[in-house]
């Protein structure tokens, strides 16, 4: 038997570092991989109670999370195919124009 | 300790290394690889965790359709290498370390569970838990409207990942 405790402390790690890998990257491409590494901590920490709870509505939380990152996926990566057309890069640093 | 147990530490090693070579390595290939590896060791957590249909889900979908998207992107672009040093200005810093210490506090609150003292054992499955007719059936009656609003919500994305591609006519 897995401790819950052990489940959610990996989850955490794993979500820390997907959010220290959105702040010190500066490649897009390398950010939506950070996105999902947290989309992923975020569906084991459900799983994981889930498991605990011995109730599936957390594994129906984490199928509904990975539709959502199914779609984000497709539209971010549209959004950085296009911005790559006009800018020539996928630099978030050099695409910095909706800042003021 | 059980083999199960010894698997899942065994899994979160591999889970943690392959995370850091994703936000770390600077050839972004080499991260997209990692992430396959990284989303393949999230299946055996959930194989391990009695979710038998999201393991399968997760190597088809995540392993397979997401990361031959990113895959095809990244050769399509070919970005190039890129370096993390000389970026991390004081808000990155700050938040880096904002993390750090939210996560300490998660730690200081979980360890009782993790001594396993006073942790509660688990509750006792029925038979079938996770698999595709246990989750189906859930999601085909209780969450029936979200199910559906999931679907809509992915014929949106499909329209404007489809709009976002389309050719430049002015």
């Amino acid at each position: 038997m897995i401790p819950l405790g052990a489940v959610l402390l990996v989850s955490a790690v794993l979500f820390l570092m997907g959010a220290v890998g959105v702040l010190i990257r500066r490649s897009a491409l390398v950010i939506f991989m950070s996105i999902e590494l947290m989309l992923n901590a975020a569906n084991l920490a459900f799983v994981g109670t889930s498991r605990h709870l011995g109730s599936i509505d957390g594994q129906v939380f984490a199928f509904f999370v990975m539709t959502v990152a199914a779609a984000e996926a497709a539209v971010g990566l549209a959004i950085i195919i296009a911005l790559f057309r006009r800018r020539k890069t996928t630099d978030v640093d050099q695409v910095s124009f909706l800042k003021w | 300790m059980s083999a199960r147990e010894m698997l899942f530490y065994a899994d979160a090693i591999v889970a943690v290394m392959t995370a850091a070579m994703v936000i770390l390595h600077r050839n972004p290939v080499v991260c997209a690889l990692s992430l396959v590896l990284h989303l393949c060791s999230m299946a055996v957590f959930f194989l391990l965790l009695d979710a038998s249909f999201l393991f399968a889900v997760q190597i088809i979908l995540y392993a397979g359709a997401i990361m031959v998207l990113f895959l095809f992107v990244v050769m399509l672009l070919d970005p190039g290498g890129e370096g993390v040093a000389g970026r991390i200005g004081k808000v990155q810093l700050g938040a880096t370390l904002a993390a750090a210490v939210l996560l300490l506090a998660g730690v200081a609150r979980l360890l009782p569970g993790l001594a396993g003292a006073g942790a509660p054992e688990g509750a006792v499955l029925p038979p079938g838990f996770g698999q595709a007719g246990d989750l189906g059936r859930e999601l085909f009656t209780d969450y029936l409207l979200p199910f559906e609003i999931a679907s809509i919500l992915l014929l949106v994305a499909m329209i404007g990942a489809l709009y976002m591609g389309r050719k430049e006519t002015s």
